[in-house]
């Protein structure tokens, strides 16, 4: 073996303990938490991992290690570090707008509609469809189940108390989501705080559910999952899939995130796109 | 420097007073261009698809945008789609995520540079070129750590200095170069990527 073979050679021996590493972290994280980061990606991992570090000052992921284990307000802090909670209400109108035009003749047709929104982080986007749903003269006939794995989460979408600061840009893309109403009759101001009206609230029951580790959910007809599945690699993101098949009804509907699809997946020849571009899915009658 | 033979990508973060010189270094590469590359480049929020189909115009090379989960490939330009960070994977596919902004930006130079490093170590090209602001310094500093080749588009020919001068500063590149010359060395390491590696 030549010298700069040799030196490839460590490198990626060390490269691979590095991983190593991190896989043990993971496996950890598992076995004393219950939260299975295993599947998600990488990049991603890796990336917030290093962050933590850095902002923790510790400078090996041995440390780390030793930290998460010993401290369980920074092993939380940690898994909150890998779970971005980050979303707003009506993101990408457009899909607002799709939904509108394409689903809910659909769902005129059922007399009872059971929405599942799998990772629904602080609420916002539950909020948008309960809005949306009330102006098609739809919400009397739904339930609304909103999940995510972060506790934290979970209880301020129940609370619906967002800052004022965001309703600005909210409303603009309420505007754009082929509104019907007027966004300011949905929730009440008071000092720095919107206040969702408890009108919307009704039909919502709020619980913690992890995508990983945790059953399906049986006979549900519509099921909202968006920007979620990104943090997964493909082996997770078709785990999932099959979780979702085994959730919906047949004619269900699947909507993804803007940039999320079925194509890698093993359920895609399950569905038939109703709008490919919004990233909605129906569930096929016969399979 | 040691040029290697088997870089898995280039990376370009961009900003304001950018799109000249991509344009012309991707107008510089022929259509057998060895390496995938991958390009952040700050726009104004809700701008939409049109800047893979102006450069794609320019380019003998494919450009697109950047898919979720998708291979990178030899012969194409990836393009971070407006609002979503893009990361690449140590298999080399990319991910596409809606993290908080990052240096104000989203997609953030850094989040690509830093979690390529990260994964292809020392096989990453990395180039700052003009911009107002900081991003991509740190994540420049991180492909130098990593012994990547760190590139930075000399200031005195940048439209705007800081994001360049910046990148100088935290990551004491390799090369400091104007646009021609960015694209000689990029066609220099393309000749030698499929013999052996060598001095530059
Ligand atoms: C980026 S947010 C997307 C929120 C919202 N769906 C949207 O599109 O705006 C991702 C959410 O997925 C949740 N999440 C991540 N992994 C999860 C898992 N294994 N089970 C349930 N929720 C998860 C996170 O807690 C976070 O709230």
């Amino acid at each position: 073996m030549d010298s700069s073979k040799k030196i490839d050679a460590i490198l990626e021996a060390e490269t691979s303990t590095l991983d190593y590493l991190t896989e043990s972290l993971l496996s950890v994280v598992f076995e004393k938490y219950g939260y299975d980061f295993r599947n998600y990606s990488k990049a991603h991992v890796k990336r917030r991992l290093l962050n933590r570090m850095r902002l923790s000052k510790l400078e090996s992921i041995s440390m780390l290690q030793h930290q998460i284990m010993h401290d369980s307000s920074f092993a939380i802090q940690f898994i909150k570090d890998l779970s971005i909670s980050v979303t707003e209400m009506f993101r990408d109108p457009d899909f607002y707008l799709a939904f509108r035009d394409r689903v809910v003749p659909i769902l005129k047709t059922w007399p009872y509609i059971k929405i599942w929104h799998a990772g629904c982080s602080t609420g916002e986007e539950v909020y948008s469809m309960a809005i949306l749903l009330k102006e098609e003269g739809l919400y009397n006939r739904v339930q609304i189940y909103a999940t995510d794995f972060n506790n934290d989460s979970i209880k301020q979408g129940k609370e619906g108390i967002y800052s004022v600061e965001n309703i600005k840009k909210y409303a603009r893309n309420y505007q754009a989501s082929g509104a019907k109403g007027t966004f300011s009759d949905y929730y009440h101001a008071q000092y720095d705080s919107a206040i969702m009206a408890p009108s919307l609230k009704k039909n919502i029951v709020w619980a913690n559910h992890n995508l990983v580790t945790d059953a399906d959910f049986t006979e549900t007809q519509v099921i909202v999952c968006r920007n979620v599945l990104i943090y997964f690699n493909k082996e997770l993101q078709n785990k999932v899939h099959h979780l979702f098949n085994s959730s919906l009804v047949k004619g269900g509907l699947l909507c993804l995130g803007d940039k999320e699809s079925l194509q890698f997946t093993d359920c895609s020849h399950n569905y038939e796109a109703l709008s490919k571009k919004h990233k909605i899915f129906k569930k096929l009658y016969l399979q | 420097m040691k040029i290697l033979n088997d870089y898995k990508a280039i990376l370009i973060g961009a900003s304001a007073g950018s799109l000249k010189i991509i344009t012309n270094i991707l107008t510089a590469l022929p259509k057998d261009f060895t390496i995938p590359i991958l390009i952040v480049q700050h726009r104004r929020n809700g701008a939409d698809g049109i800047m893979a189909e102006l450069l794609n115009d320019h380019s003998q090379l494919r450009v697109k945008e950047a898919d979720e989960k998708e291979k990178i490939r030899a012969g194409t330009v990836y393009l971070a789609p407006p609002n979503y960070h893009l990361l690449l994977e140590p298999d080399l596919t990319l991910t596409l995520t809606i993290d908080e902004r990052v240096n104000y930006a989203r997609p953030s130079i850094d989040v690509l540079f830093e979690t390529a490093a990260e994964s292809c170590k020392e096989k990453i090209i990395g180039i700052i070129c003009s911009g107002g602001n900081t991003d991509g310094a740190f994540g420049l500093q991180q492909i130098k750590l990593n012994k990547g080749i760190t590139i930075v588009q000399n200031p005195e020919t940048a439209e705007v200095k800081s994001m360049p001068l910046a990148a100088i500063q935290a990551a004491n590149p390799d090369y400091i170069l104007s646009p021609e010359e960015i694209s000689s060395l990029l066609l220099t390491i393309h000749e030698n990527q499929k013999s052996h590696e060598f001095e530059y």
